[in-house]
């Protein structure tokens, strides 16, 4: 289609950003090969351009990052909370200063729009540790009684979704409270681990308080197991999440999972519509709908279903998929071929299941891995497009007459993480935001984040939260 | 000898009591029809107790989801008073528990009173936390944008309660009322060897305005009732306090089957010392909401 606007080109340059041809894991303040020598290739998902080759976690890596992390916890966590607090403060300095530098690579090696790698991922990486930095000195007024101990050595395991942003939300708190850290990023997301390295270098963290080790879910698993990890954090699949708990049964390692969702957005018939064919857009589209917390249930009242259909496609008939380093993309590449497959068979499944499939003309590229937004009208509950999490750009269209209803049909779900409500009455925004079973409700807007607001989900969703004083507790003896 | 005789030399027989479970308001034997007997500290028969079945943990769930919309959505006042009048409840049955906790734990009358007195206390206490949790370990989250947002806590859901097995009664309360001051309900497995306090708590909540199903009360073998309620799809956290380290391990396994909250059995040396809030927040969920604030403020307009 063309529209009345075309845009130029843009693309960011990618020289901001230097990618050696090849990474050690970060193990006690160095880079170093893994033991066994084995490495992978980390691909650009809108290019399938290798990015870089990187060293492959092992157990026997996994035992000396815990070793580094343990012998440096005597002295980090004896720090005082002011001192630790620096730390953090120079590290979040350092990330706004090298902001544009890690919002390329973040894109180059994610396959996310730059548009949001640079206003969303690093503008929160960067306040994630300034707000953690100022808990440091202040644990004792934070409510879980006079001086709160760390931990030990936090075992964490983040997805490829939000790479530096999971790091950010596992690492600042970890470190205010004074626990030393062993992080594995994802498989086919090392780089800004990586690079967060470096920034640590820079600051000044002492060897040891952070390593980072690139590698694939045996290494997540061995880190998980090891005896000598005294808190394991996990976001990711919630199939994993379970196994993680099954892992941890019986031992004192304290867990925090932060796992699926299937987030219902409902939209009832006094709402704005415009805002929420933006909130709907936002909820689903964001980051290719790759995100735990997306709004991938549509609930709309059924009066005005037809009027918001109309809107949205019109509406996702605007959005623009391709180059990621393009900031006017809205739609970036999908992570992995792997993720790809599995969009594309659980896409297939919902049409052989019968419900109606529809997605705005869009051109997809020859290289990377691509799905174009895509809309299922004709949802039931039954439907697996309804039930499963697709982790794509992907939303089921539900309806509704009653707020009983929509609640009933929100709440029906194994997950419970986020939900969304659109009316411009605010006694039903209350009312209906206290009967979702869900940890986060957006009510007029959708997929807001901040450092000072707990994140976590009900349910088959995960427990404990990351963010806010809430946030402290994972990492503290309470 | 003469009947006149036998009269005064024959103490008075006393009534036995049938113990029962207390499930959904009610107290119904074990569906099993099986019992158990009862001992005090020395050996000696004090009652038979139901054993209860799988069948009747399920039957608690079912009472205890039943239960769970009305006793979260009460208001928080409402849940404080009722408490309140369970420890007023109690209070008029000290003497019985006094009895109670004596034969089970082999106490001195005195010693159980001053036992009795600290349930009917941290009964208490938990009444008044009902209507000051939210304020404590929630609020407002100052956000970098034109957005309000709240943080408050909810209850998770259907709680299972291993009750200690060595406090029959107070480390019985100091687990049952957190759970349920914070708005879940509680299927409660009493202590295995002295699990006549618990039944006869379960009389007193059933006088007090409680809803039926808020706490359920369920005696017999721990092991074997806590299995098929750690797997249970329909219940949403566990409280291992009265499972030893074997058991404990095992049912932490089948609780992440639906990732059940589990609070892990912790060593108790003194349950007469206060507690802290870590038995409320272990089964409370966050939740935050957002909503856009318009900020007028950044267009320069003033009120």
């Amino acid at each position: 289609m063309t529209s009345a606007f075309e845009y130029a080109p843009a693309p960011e340059s990618r020289s901001v950003v230097d990618i050696a041809p090849s990474y050690g894991l970060f193990i006690d303040g160095e880079f170093t090969d893994a033991a066994d020598g084995k490495v992978f290739k980390t691909v650009s998902p809108s290019s399938e351009e290798v990015l870089s080759e990187i060293a492959q976690a092992s157990e026997a890596d996994v035992d000396r990052a815990v070793k580094a992390a343990r012998r440096a916890f005597g002295a980090w966590s004896a720090l005082p909370g002011a001192e630790r607090a620096k730390y953090l403060f120079r590290i979040a300095r350092i990330i706004q200063e090298r902001s544009r530098e890690l919002a390329v690579l973040e894109t180059l090696d994610n396959g996310k729009p730059i548009r949001e790698t640079r206003d969303a991922d690093l503008p929160l990486v960067a306040a994630h540790f300034f707000y953690y930095a100022g808990w440091a000195d202040k644990l004792d007024h934070a409510g879980f009684g006079s001086s709160p101990k760390p931990l030990g050595v936090a075992g964490q395991v983040i997805p490829w979704n939000f790479p530096l942003l999971m790091l950010a939300w596992k690492i600042a708190p970890a470190l205010a409270t004074g626990n030393t850290v062993v992080l594995k990023p994802a498989e086919t997301t090392p780089l800004s681990a990586l690079f967060f390295a470096d920034v640590c270098r820079q600051a000044g963290l002492p060897r040891g308080v952070v390593n980072i080790l690139p590698g694939y879910g045996d290494a997540g698993a061995a880190l998980v197991a090891h005896p000598d990890v005294n808190k394991v954090a996990f976001t990711g699949s919630t199939a994993v999440g379970k196994a993680i708990a099954k892992t941890v049964a019986g031992t004192r390692k304290k867990l925090t999972l932060e796992l699926g969702g299937k987030g219902a957005n409902i939209v009832f018939d006094d709402a704005p519509i415009d805002q929420a064919v933006e909130g709907i857009v936002n909820g689903i589209f964001f980051n290719q709908g790759q995100v735990c917390c997306a709004g991938s249930r549509l609930l709309v009242q059924e009066s005005i279903q037809e009027e918001l259909l109309e809107s949205l496609k019109r509406r996702l008939s605007t959005l623009r998929l391709g180059d990621p380093l393009d900031k006017n993309t809205d739609i970036g590449a999908i992570n992995s071929e792997e993720q790809l497959t599995r969009i594309t068979s659980l896409v297939e499944q919902g049409e052989a299941e019968g419900a109606e499939r529809w997605s705005p003309a869009c051109e997809l590229p020859d290289a990377g891995y691509w799905f174009a937004p895509t809309l299922f009208t004709n949802v039931t509950q039954a439907h697996t497009v309804a039930r499963d999490e697709i982790f794509g750009p992907v939303l089921s269209v539900l309806t509704f007459r009653t707020p009983d209803e929509a609640v009933a049909k929100a709440n029906n779900t194994p997950y419970g993480l986020s939900a969304g409500v659109w009316t411009e009455k605010g006694s039903r925004i209350l009312a209906v935001a206290n009967k979702l079973r869900a940890g986060v409700v957006w009510s007029n807007t959708f997929n807001k984040f901040d450092p000072t607001s707990p994140f976590g989900g009900y349910k088959e969703s995960g427990f404990g939260r990351e963010g806010g004083r809430h946030g402290l507790e994972a990492y503290l003896d309470v | 000898m003469s009947d006149k005789s036998e009269k005064t030399e024959q103490p008075r027989l006393s009534v036995f009591k049938t113990y029962k479970l207390y499930v959904g308001g009610k107290f119904p034997r074990s569906e099993s029809g099986r019992v158990y007997e009862v001992t005090d500290a020395q050996g000696r028969w004090l009652a038979n107790a139901p054993q209860s079945s799988r069948k009747d943990a399920r039957d608690a769930v079912v009472a205890a989801r039943k239960a769970f919309g009305g006793w979260a959505g009460a208001t928080a006042y409402n849940r404080g008073q009722i408490l309140y009048r369970v420890a007023e409840m109690l209070e008029g049955r000290r003497g019985q528990f006094a009895r109670e906790v004596a034969d089970a734990e082999g106490l001195s009358k005195t010693r159980a009173a001053s036992v009795v007195d600290a349930t009917i206390d941290r009964w208490v206490w938990y009444a008044g936390w009902t209507d000051k949790i939210a304020q404590v370990v929630g609020g407002g989250n100052p956000v970098a944008g034109p957005y309000f947002n709240l943080s408050s806590p909810e209850p998770t859901g259907v709680v299972t309660v291993l009750a200690p097995q060595d406090s029959s009664f107070l480390g019985l309360v100091s687990v049952v009322a957190p759970v349920i001051a914070t708005g879940n309900t509680a299927v409660v497995i009493a202590s295995e060897r002295s699990p006549l306090p618990a039944l006869s708590l379960g009389e007193v909540l059933a006088t007090s305005d409680l809803p039926g199903g808020v706490v359920n009360v369920l005696s017999g073998r721990t092991a074997e009732i806590a299995a098929p309620l750690a797997s249970h799809q329909d219940v949403n956290a566990i409280d291992l306090a009265g499972a030893d380290e074997a058991l404990a391990k095992e049912l932490e396994i089948a609780a992440a089957d639906n990732l059940k909250r589990v609070l892990r059995p912790q060593p108790v040396d003194d349950w007469a010392a206060t507690p802290g809030i870590d038995r409320m927040t272990a089964f409370l969920e966050t939740k935050t909401v957002w909503h856009p604030t318009g900020s007028l403020g950044a267009s320069g307009s003033s009120y």
